[in-house]
Formats: structure tokens, C-alpha cells, sequence
């Protein structure tokens, strides 16, 4: 029962075929995962329909394209990176470029702030920090099904490291900028890992984009790890354009009365599918996790979502809406996982889905799996119209009837993005997504793409 | 100002109302009262322009203009105001951009500008003191876990903001406690003013101690049986609508 | 008052399976095995038509490429399709012309299981039997009642004789032979089972039921049920089921086909106590049942109801393909898991036809080691314009070695249909309990009371004199289990 197919042997070839340049550029600690991953990428090849949790995704398309670049960092597009400036004014926060998967040198591969903060390359961290990195490295992303994301630690060229200390506080949220920009179709991987130390607090912003128009393929991995008393929080906005494919794993590590957020802001892209792992694995631990997607044209937006009881008195919630138009299609796979000795779980799982036209399309598959008795576990799920009796409500207000679509719209989506805690960003992102509704570009200021 | 005549309407192929003849003048609060079923709410989902409600004879005149033809926005814009028996709850929009959005559409039927946000805030400070509504429910979700009382003051708070020419409140007497009822009937009558009428339309005279209508009606089985004074509610609340359907039988 | 209730749950659950009997009857048996020459055996013994046989052959060549399904949430253990015997009857030559020539140690058999073979009418109403016991049907009560009305209620085999038209016609067509493994293999192996054929505009004036009985040991049962409700036609249906205790695991391999023409309405009921095993999980049925019902009319409806207490494992998903316009499915379910019970059961619900309405209610209990699963597909098609679909799947646990999963899909073509699901899972309430407690009712009472408190809303889909039976069936399940 894999997917091994043609695709994946490529994929496997690719590897053997230049181990040795991915090596050379990357560090010990690293590349001592490369080889089991492959092994393991070899069994479980790319995932097809016929696996339960890709039911619903089909990545052979953009697997199978023939891409002019799978690895190679064009040091050219650098500037780029070191141009790009976030247009979100008010935000205020450390930021952090990645191109096509590589950590340009701005100011230096690693950044120590107040507090003893660290951020910068994964790859430059690993050298001077081994000890850090051994510890958590891999240790988050595990699977014996997805084998994306072996392929993704058998090959990933470089990161983002993030090293919040115990007890530390930082002021300000950090900001990646994932870009992707090339001349020609690219392969991208790359990886990031965060450590969120004892007592400690970390706010970290992730914004993916495409800079031109090439097709683009991204298998992005996440490993974080939220120690006892910490705090994360995670804002994902994905605006890519409508002829990329992203694909993330997201693995979020809890201890014992760590709180954690995330929220995946899904605004555009050709298909989108986000892996979101939690693991609650200390008592008293508690996780948020929402998601809003908003597709048109033909995108396809799928969120596979995974909340693992593991430990006694968690709690956890799950809100994933989706506003489907055009033939757009999305899909939803949330599970909520209760170990036999996670007594007073408290997990709730909602997914709420709009379909705007007869030729959109939601497949939904809410899954609850509990083997602990003193539990409160529910889930929901729905798929239908706006409500036509808020519409008369508002209409008999006077507003008219497209203004009032567009703000049940837009209400139904500021369901989960009021949860956003970054304030300047949450304003930024409502206004993106009334853009996004009114069918106008949604694509920050600086961005040289038109999708269309 | 309205003028209905041999309304007929009905619900999938049902006819609900049969025939219904109204006359209302600027300054006028009318009262309509009937028993359960007697096609009150249907009338007041007509004149707000519910689809689902198929109208298969008769006209309505509001202001001179063909009222039927007429989108649901367009008849608020014009100072048609429903108060909903069953307020809709609407998640995720917040109470203030909701009406903020409603004042300024209002405004700009009227070739007005839109309220400045600090003029905006005024306003709705001025109006909330009226119906004395918590000041936190502005930043809820419209009608969002809000008790029945908060419901129905949120209504005529909405009515006040929108100043309405006819308002219609559909049983917004229901489910409230004497107190709440005095604010909201308080709430009517300041807004009362001598070039804008009312329909009140409910079950009990309870309502109507405090708020007098001019005319009351009793509407039964879709059509208006009796049309009288404010003493015709008294009368009902003694006698009960038994009564009026006695009497219609003794009629025939 | 915590230990207290664990040992009330103790006793409650550790309740003896009450038809664990076994008859000693003479039984004539195939041999062990399954090829081509023991099916050709099954249709010989059966004196079959060589259509039938044909249907037989072609099932089980598609079977042999067939594997079993992985997919459901069930640790099922290898199962030895050649240690199992196809075809096993209790020996009566001839066929019994009165009840008077049925032997009397099977009558006593339905007797102690409260199954009357003799046509009485009973106090709640008057219910026409099929009663089958192993591969066959031993007797079918009020056959000629039904028949004045032309209602046709009899067993497979005397349908293949009698009205081998009607079989051929509908057999198959809802549950074709290739659907899937267990499906493949009843086609190739299927011994007997009921046949009820409802004639346009006819409202069936009592309830029809088939029981079923395993008896001999080592023998898997395989029977078919084919119901068709001919237009404007109404039936309510009933089946219900036991087996011996016994150390081994038996296979149970059903399949039921039901057909609604244009506004026809079926109640499929069914209460379902096979051998659930031991307390250690020793033996059991093996319950692999395809279940699927069509609205081929317009205004059709199917409404399935089951009560799942017994069986090892059990694995079905009664199902409703709503393809008239304004059909309507449903499907009503209490399954209950103790020891070491698995369940993965739940429904399809495929919409085709416009105005297409269908609701699902679960209720699943899991006691002891129990693995109790829901697993259910709402799929609307691109033009059923309307359709709504409701489910609500509640899972309660009792006791903290149990588990309870739900899995549902929802596949959404069509912009204008509503398409909602809900699901909670809880343990029973100690606070609920206590209240009990303190109006003087025991704990023991008190689980009995609340279980079928949540189990309500199935409970009073059943026809009445089924659901006094499923109550006490639903407490005796649960006896000693309950936290």
C-alpha cells in the first residue's frame, strides 16, 4: 500500500544522482538524516488519491512536471530577496527572506538579538550550534505514510532556524518571506526549524509568494518545539499564484502548559495542500488551530489537519472555513487523536465550507479517534449556501444585496481570522481578504505577479 | 403613506393572506392583532419583501410608488423598517460594521455623505442611550448569543439609527419582561413623530399599554375582520379572539 | 463511590449471552473447502436453474481476484477460507408440508428464542416469520394471508423456483457481484435467505421478519435478502439474528438488496445478536453484511434501523442510493461494543436525485476493551439540486479501556445542497449519575436508564414489540460494563 510510481523514482534518482552536491553545501548533523529518508521515501513514494489522507489531493500533475531546477540557488535572485520589503507598514517584526529555499546573506547567516535570540540559516546554526540542532532536528517530523516528507529531509538544501532561549520574551514577532522566483519551472524544498525554550514566548509570521510566473513546486517542512510554560504562535498567508503547488508539513510539539495558535491563511494558489501535525504531549497543554482558504478558477485548496491527544487534560480546537467559487475544489481531513491515557481531553473540531457556484466543490472527512473515556470531543461539519435569512436581514437594513454577500462573506471568514493574534497583521489580512472577495488582486504591493 | 388593497399571499401554494385592505396615514401608529396563524407575520414579511412569499393578487402603495416591484434594500432605503420577530444572528459580523454600513447606504440614497467615524460613534452613543442597550453588544456579532431582550432592543436601537418614515414591528413584544418592554415601547415612542407612522403588530394588549395605537385590527384567517379604536384591544384581552370568530359566525 | 461504580459496571457487563445454546440435530453438511466443484455442489443440493449456477461461477472467479479490505478501523484476524463449511442443513426429507412435520427439536429451537413458528397472534401484533437456521429456511408463517393480498413472502430458494422472473430481474442490481469482497463471495456461496416482493399500491398489513439461527459449528452462514416495494407500496421489515456459544470464530457474509419504486416506503429494522465472544474475545461471529437499498422512484423512501449488539466484528454499512427526485434515506443506529467487541458500521448516502433528503442518526456505546467506529459518506452528485443531509453520530464511553472513532466523508458537488454533520463523544455524565443517586434510583439503574436515554431517538424507530426486546437486549449487552 504506497504510491511508488514512476514520479517517485524519479524523485529517488534525483537523489543519488547528486547526494553528493546536496551534501557538500550542507552540515554533518544534517546530512546524516539523508540517507534512512530516502530509504524511507523509497518505500512510501509520492502520495497518491489512493492513500486515505490524499484522498482528495491529486499532486501528480505538478509531480510529474519536468522542472528545469530542482536544487541549484541562483545567487542572481538574491538581490531580489534583499530588495523585498513587506508591505504590511505597521508590522513590526524581525524578518527573515528565504529564496527558492536558500537563506541569502543579509546581514550575516545568523542574527543574534536581545534576549539571546536566534535567528537565521538552519544550515549556518548547525555549525554553531551543533548541539542544539541534534537535539531537535528530525526529531518532530515523523511518518510512516507521507513520504513528502522524507523527500524533504533527504534533499533539503537549507532553512530557517529560530532559537527562542528559556524565559525569553521577544518584543516583536519574526517574519519569514518565503519567495519563490526563477526564469525557470523549480523544485523548491526547504526547511525550518523552531525552538521555543522553557517559559519562553515566540510569535512567528510565515508569508509564502511567488515573484514570477514560472510554474513552481514547494515541499516545505516545519518542525517546532514548545517547551514547558512557552507560547507559539504561527500566522501562515499563503498568496502564490494560480500555476504553483505548495505543499507543507507542519509538525508542532507541545510540553506541559504550553499554548499554541496557528492559523493558515490561504488566499491564493494553483493547489495548496498544508500537513498540520500538532502533538499535545505534555499535560495541560492547549492548541489552536484554524484555517481559512478562499479559492477561485480552478485552484485546489486542501488542509489535512492532525491533533494528537497524547497526554492527559489538553485541550485543542480546530476551525477551518473555506469560501469555494468558480470550479474551485477544496478538501478537508481533520483528526482528532485521543490516547488511551489522555483523560479529561477537552478537543473540538468544526469545518465550515461555502460552495459559490454549481461547480465548486468540498469533500470534507472530520474523523475522531478516542480511546480514553473521560473525554469532551465533538466535531462539525457543513457545506452549503450563505444564510439566506441574514441576507433578507440585511437587505431589509437597506444594504444591498452584493454588499451584503460580500459582508456574510467576509464575517464568515473574520471567524478565523479574529483568532489571528498579530494585530497589525490580522487588520492587513481581513482587508487582503475583502480584496480576495471582491475578486480584486489580492497580491501584495510588491509582488511583480498578475495572476489572473 | 401606505396604501394596501386586496393583498393576497401565500406560502408553497398555500394562501395565507386573502384579501387584505389597509389605509395608513403619516402620524398614524396602527395596532394589527390576531390569534396564532392569522397571517400577521406573513404581512409583515410582504410589506419587507420576502421572496419566498408568493403574492398572487392585489396592490401596495407606499409613498406613491409600487411597492411590491420594489428590492427589500430599496424599501429600507426608502424608511421601511421590519423589526424581526426572530432576530437573524449573523457570526463573524460585528454589530457596528453591520449598522455603520446600513447608515451610511441610507445616506447615500439620500445624497448625503457618509458619517465620519467620530460622527458615526456619536450617533450610535446618542441612540444606544435610547433604548438603553449595553455598549458592548456594539462589538459583537450582530444578535450573536444575544439574550431575547438584547435582541429586541437591538432592533428598535436599529430602528432608531435608521430612522425610519414606517416601521413595522412583528411581535417585538415576545418574550420580554415588563421591564424590557417599557424600554422598547419607550424607544417607539420617542421616535414617534408626526410625518412617520407605525404598524405594531401583536398577539396581546400588553404592548399597547404602552405604546397607543390610533386604529386597531384584528386580523383572522387572512383577512381583517374588524377595525376599530383602541378600545378594541381592551375588548379582545377581555373576550379573547373566540369572540371575534363568534361573531363572525353569527354574521354568516 | 468510584470503585463502587466500576464493580457495578463489572456485573453489569460480564452478563451471559442468553441464546448460547446449541441443538443437536441432525445436520447434513458439506465437506470443508471452497472451489468451483463446491459451489457447483451448493446449486445441485439447491436444484438450481443453470442461470443461477452461472451467477455463482462468474461471482466467485471475481472473487479469487479479490482481497479483503484493509480500509476499516478493525483488527480482523486471518481468516481460512478453506476451513469453512459452504452449505449446512438441518436434515428434514421432504420439505414440511405442516408445522406438524417440522422436527421437533427445531421448533423447540425458535421456541426457546421466542421465534413462533406457529402462525399465533401475538399480543403486540401479528408478525409473518421467515425463520433460517444455518443454509436454509425451515419454515415461513403466514404465507397465504400475505399471498391474498399478492404479497410474496418466502424463502430465496422457493423464489428462484417460483418466481424466477422477479429474481432475475432484481437480484444483483443494487448489490452487484463485484461491489466488493464479502458481496463476491455471498454471490458465489449464498445458501438461502428471504424473499419479499410488495405489489403496486399494496400497504403490507403486518410486520414481515426473517431470523436467523447459526447452528452447526465451523460453518459460515451466507444468506441473501431481496425486497422490492413495487410503486405506492409500503413494508416494514424486520431481521433478527443469534448463534451458540462457541470457541471459534464463525463467518456471517450477508447481503441485502432493497428496491422503492415510485412513492414506496421500506422500514428495514434489524436486530442483530450474534455470538459476540467470550469476555476474553474468544470466538464470535464474524458479521461482513453489504446492506444497500435504492429509491429508484420518485418519492421513495428507505429508512434502515439497526441495533448492533452482537458479533465479534462487525462490519456493515446499510445504504440508500437516493435516485428518484424527493427521495428520502435514513438510517438510525445504536451499536454497542463490550469486552472485545469491534464495530465499523455506519451508511452511504448517495445523492442523485433532486430534492434528495437523508438523515443519520448514530449512537455508539463502547464498553470493556470495545472498539466501536462510525463510518459513514455523504456524497451529493452534481445535479441533485437540494439535497439535505443531516447526520448526527454521538459515541459514549464507558469505561476508559473502550475506544470510539468517527470517520465520516462529505462530498459536495452541487452549490444548492445543505449538507450538515455533527458529532460529540463523552463519557455517561457522573454528575447525571449522581442525580440518579440522589433521587434513590441505583447506579446500576441509573447507566441502564441514561444508555437508553441516548439510545432513544433509535430505539423508537423500531417497531414497538422490537424495541421492548432492543432495550433489555441493549442492558443485557452493557451488563457489567459500565463507568
Amino acid at each position: 500500500m504506497n504510491g511508488k510510481s514512476g514520479v517517485s523514482d524519479f524523485f529517488s534518482r534525483l537523489y543519488y544522482e547528486n547526494i553528493g552536491r546536496i551534501g557538500e553545501s550542507s552540515t554533518p548533523i544534517i546530512n546524516s538524516f539523508r540517507k534512512e529518508a530516502i530509504e524511507k521515501f523509497n518505500l512510501l513514494g509520492v502520495p497518491t488519491k489512493k492513500m486515505e489522507s490524499y484522498k482528495y489531493t491529486n499532486l501528480e500533475t505538478f509531480f510529474r512536471h519536468d522542472y528545469q531546477s530542482y536544487f541549484i540557488p541562483e545567487a542572481s535572485h538574491f538581490r531580489k530577496a534583499e530588495e523585498f520589503r513587506c508591505d504590511v507598514t505597521e508590522l513590526d517584526a524581525h524578518g527573515i527572506v528565504l529564496m527558492n529555499g536558500f537563506y541569502p546573506t543579509i546581514n550575516g547567516k545568523l542574527r543574534e538579538l536581545p534576549g539571546g535570540i536566534i535567528i537565521g540559516s538552519l544550515n549556518a546554526a548547525a555549525r554553531k550550534y551543533p548541539d542544539l540542532i541534534e537535539k531537535h532536528y528530525g526529531k518532530y517530523a515523523r511518518s510512516d505514510s507521507d513520504g513528502l516528507i522524507h523527500l524533504n529531509t533527504a534533499m533539503v538544501p537549507d532553512g530557517v532556524f529560530i532559537f527562542v532561549p528559556r524565559g525569553s520574551v521577544p518584543g516583536k514577532p519574526v517574519q519569514v518571506v518565503n519567495l519563490v522566483d526563477s526564469e525557470q519551472d523549480t523544485f523548491d524544498q526547504h526547511r525550518k526549524l523552531i525552538i521555543v525554550e522553557e517559559n519562553a514566548e515566540c510569535s512567528l509570521i510565515i508569508c509564502d509568494h511567488t515573484m514570477s510566473p514560472q510554474r513552481f513546486l514547494t515541499n516545505a517542512v516545519l518542525e517546532i518545539h514548545v517547551a514547558e510554560n512557552s507560547s507559539f504562535d504561527l500566522i501562515r498567508v499563503q498568496n502564490e499564484h494560480n500555476n504553483a503547488c505548495k505543499v507543507t508539513h507542519t509538525f508542532i510539539h507541545q510540553e506541559r502548559n504550553s499554548r499554541v495558535t496557528s492559523g493558515i491563511i490561504t488566499l491564493h494558489g494553483g493547489l495548496v495542500r498544508n500537513n498540520t501535525y500538532h502533538r499535545l504531549n505534555g499535560e495541560g497543554a492547549d492548541c489552536n488551530s484554524y484555517g481559512l482558504s478562499l479559492a477561485d478558477k480552478w485552484q485546489h485548496i486542501d488542509n489535512y489537519v492532525s491533533v494528537d491527544h497524547a497526554s492527559p487534560n489538553c485541550t485543542s480546537n480546530q476551525l477551518f472555513k473555506g469560501v469555494f467559487d468558480d470550479v474551485s475544489t477544496g478538501a478537508f481531513n481533520g483528526r482528532i487523536h485521543v490516547a488511551p491515557d489522555a483523560q479529561g481531553t477537552v478537543a473540538y473540531q468544526k469545518n465550515n465550507s461555502i460552495l459559490l457556484t454549481d461547480q465548486a466543490r468540498m469533500d470534507t472527512k472530520p474523523q475522531l479517534e478516542i480511546y480514553a473515556d473521560d473525554v469532551k470531543c465533538s466535531h462539525g461539519a457543513t457545506v452549503g449556501q450563505l444564510d439566506n435569512d441574514a441576507l433578507f436581514y440585511m437587505q431589509s437594513r437597506g444594504i444591498d444585496k452584493r454588499q451584503a454577500l460580500l459582508m456574510l462573506m467576509f464575517g464568515f471568514a473574520h471567524e478565523v481570522t479574529r483568532n489571528l493574534k498579530v494585530d497589525a497583521l490580522r487588520e492587513r489580512i481581513d482587508g487582503l481578504i475583502m480584496q480576495r472577495l471582491r475578486g480584486e488582486l489580492s497580491q501584495c504591493a510588491s509582488c511583480m505577479v498578475k495572476c489572473v | 403613506m401606505l396604501s394596501i388593497k386586496n393583498l393576497e399571499a401565500g406560502i408553497n401554494g398555500k394562501m395565507i393572506l386573502k384579501g387584505i385592505n389597509l389605509e395608513i396615514k403619516a402620524g398614524e401608529i396602527h395596532a394589527i392583532m390576531g390569534p396564532n396563524g392569522s397571517g400577521k407575520s406573513t404581512l409583515a414579511a410582504v410589506l419587507a419583501g420576502r421572496d419566498f412569499i408568493e403574492i398572487s393578487g392585489g396592490t401596495v402603495t407606499y409613498m406613491g410608488n409600487d411597492l411590491l416591484q420594489m428590492a427589500p434594500e430599496d424599501r429600507s432605503k426608502e424608511g421601511i423598517f421590519l423589526g424581526f420577530q426572530y432576530p437573524v444572528e449573523i457570526p463573524g459580523v460585528s454589530m457596528v460594521n453591520f449598522i455603520k454600513t446600513a447608515v451610511n447606504e441610507h445616506r447615500k440614497h439620500r445624497g448625503l455623505a457618509p458619517l465620519s467615524a467620530s460622527d458615526f460613534l456619536k450617533l450610535m452613543q446618542e441612540k444606544k442611550e435610547l433604548v438603553e442597550i449595553d455598549s458592548k453588544l456594539a462589538n459583537r456579532s450582530v444578535n450573536e448569543g444575544f439574550s431575547g431582550g438584547e435582541k429586541k432592543k437591538n432592533e428598535i436601537f436599529q430602528m432608531a439609527m435608521l430612522e425610519p418614515k414606517l416601521a413595522i414591528l412583528d411581535e417585538t413584544d415576545s418574550g420580554l419582561d415588563i421591564d424590557a418592554l417599557r424600554i422598547v415601547a419607550n424607544g417607539v415612542n420617542r421616535l414617534r413623530k408626526p410625518d412617520n407612522a407605525s404598524i405594531v403588530i401583536t398577539h396581546y394588549q400588553r404592548l399597547l399599554d404602552y405604546i397607543i395605537p390610533d386604529v386597531v385590527h384584528v386580523l383572522y384567517d387572512g383577512r381583517i375582520v374588524k377595525t376599530a379604536g383602541k378600545e378594541l384591544a381592551l375588548e379582545l384581552e377581555e373576550k379573547g379572539y373566540d369572540w371575534i370568530k363568534q361573531e363572525l359566525y353569527n354574521h354568516n | 463511590m468510584e470503585r463502587e461504580q466500576d464493580n457495578i459496571i463489572n456485573d453489569i457487563t460480564s452478563g451471559e449471552y442468553k441464546y448460547g445454546f446449541y441443538t443437536d440435530i441432525e445436520t447434513e453438511k458439506i465437506p470443508k473447502g471452497l472451489n468451483e466443484d463446491t459451489i457447483r455442489l451448493i446449486s445441485e443440493k439447491k436444484g438450481e436453474p443453470e442461470w443461477l449456477l452461472e451467477f455463482r461461477l462468474k461471482s466467485f472467479r471475481h472473487w479469487l481476484t479479490m482481497k479483503m479490505p484493509g480500509w476499516a478501523h478493525l483488527k480482523i484476524p486471518e481468516i481460512d477460507f478453506q476451513d469453512i463449511i459452504y452449505y449446512a442443513a438441518p436434515k428434514q426429507e421432504p420439505a414440511p408440508e405442516s408445522l406438524d412435520d417440522i422436527d421437533p427439536e427445531l421448533k423447540k429451537t425458535f421456541d426457546k428464542l421466542g421465534i413462533p413458528l406457529e402462525e399465533q397472534k401475538r399480543l403486540t401484533g401479528v408478525v409473518a416469520v421467515d425463520a433460517v437456521m444455518d443454509s436454509v429456511s425451515v419454515k415461513t408463517t403466514f404465507k397465504e394471508t400475505l399471498a391474498e393480498l399478492g404479497i410474496i413472502f418466502c424463502s430465496f430458494s422457493e423464489a428462484v423456483r417460483e418466481y424466477p422472473d422477479l429474481v432475475k430481474r432484481y437480484m444483483g442490481t443494487v448489490v452487484p457481484y463485484t461491489d466488493n469482497f464479502f458481496a463476491a463471495l455471498n454471490s458465489a456461496v449464498f445458501s438461502d435467505g428471504s424473499f419479499c416482493y410488495i405489489p403496486k399500491g399494496v400497504r403490507c398489513p403486518m410486520e414481515l421478519s426473517t431470523y436467523f439461527r447459526i447452528n452447526a459449528a465451523n460453518t459460515g452462514q451466507f444468506e441473501r435478502t431481496l425486497l422490492v416495494a413495487d410503486e405506492e407500496s409500503y413494508v416494514s421489515y424486520l431481521e433478527g439474528c443469534t448463534a451458540p456459544m462457541r470457541d471459534e470464530n464463525q463467518l456471517h457474509a450477508a447481503i441485502v438488496e432493497i428496491i422503492a419504486e415510485k412513492n414506496a416506503s421500506v422500514k428495514y429494522s434489524t436486530v442483530q445478536n450474534w455470538y459476540p465472544g467470550d469476555r476474553e474475545g474468544r470466538g464470535g461471529i464474524f458479521n461482513f453484511v453489504t446492506k444497500r437499498g435504492i429509491c429508484r422512484g420518485d418519492n421513495s423512501k428507505i429508512s434502515w434501523t439497526q441495533v448492533e449488539t452482537g458479533s465479534a466484528i462487525t462490519w456493515k454499512y446499510p445504504s440508500c442510493i437516493l435516485r428518484g427526485d424527493n427521495s428520502t434515506g435514513e438510517f438510525y443506529s445504536v451499536a454497542v461494543t463490550n469486552n472485545h467487541q469491534q464495530a465499523d458500521t455506519g451508511t452511504k448516502m448517495i445523492h442523485i436525485g433532486k430534492n434528495t433528503k437523508s438523515t443519520i442518526v448514530s449512537k455508539g456505546i463502547s464498553a470493556g476493551h470495545g472498539q466501536n467506529s462510525y463510518r459513514g459518506l455523504v456524497k451529493v452528485l452534481k445535479n441533485a439540486s437540494n439535497s439535505r443531509n443531516f447526520s448526527q453520530c454521538d459515541s459514549l464511553l464507558l469505561g476508559d479501556k473502550c475506544g470510539a472513532h468517527t470517520f465520516p466523508y462529505l462530498e459536495v458537488d452541487n452549490q444548492t445542497a445543505i449538507v450538515e454533520h455533527e458529532a460529540t463523544t463523552s463519557k455517561i455524565g457522573e454528575d447525571q449519575i449522581f442525580y440518579c443517586n440522589q433521587r434513590g434510583i441505583s447506579t446500576e439503574d441509573a447507566i441502564g436508564l441514561i444508555v437508553n436515554g441516548y439510545a432513544r431517538e433509535v430505539l423508537n424507530k423500531l417497531p414497538m414489540e422490537f424495541a421492548v426486546e432492543a432495550q433489555k437486549l441493549l442492558q443485557i449487552s452493557l451488563e457489567g460494563s459500565v463507568g
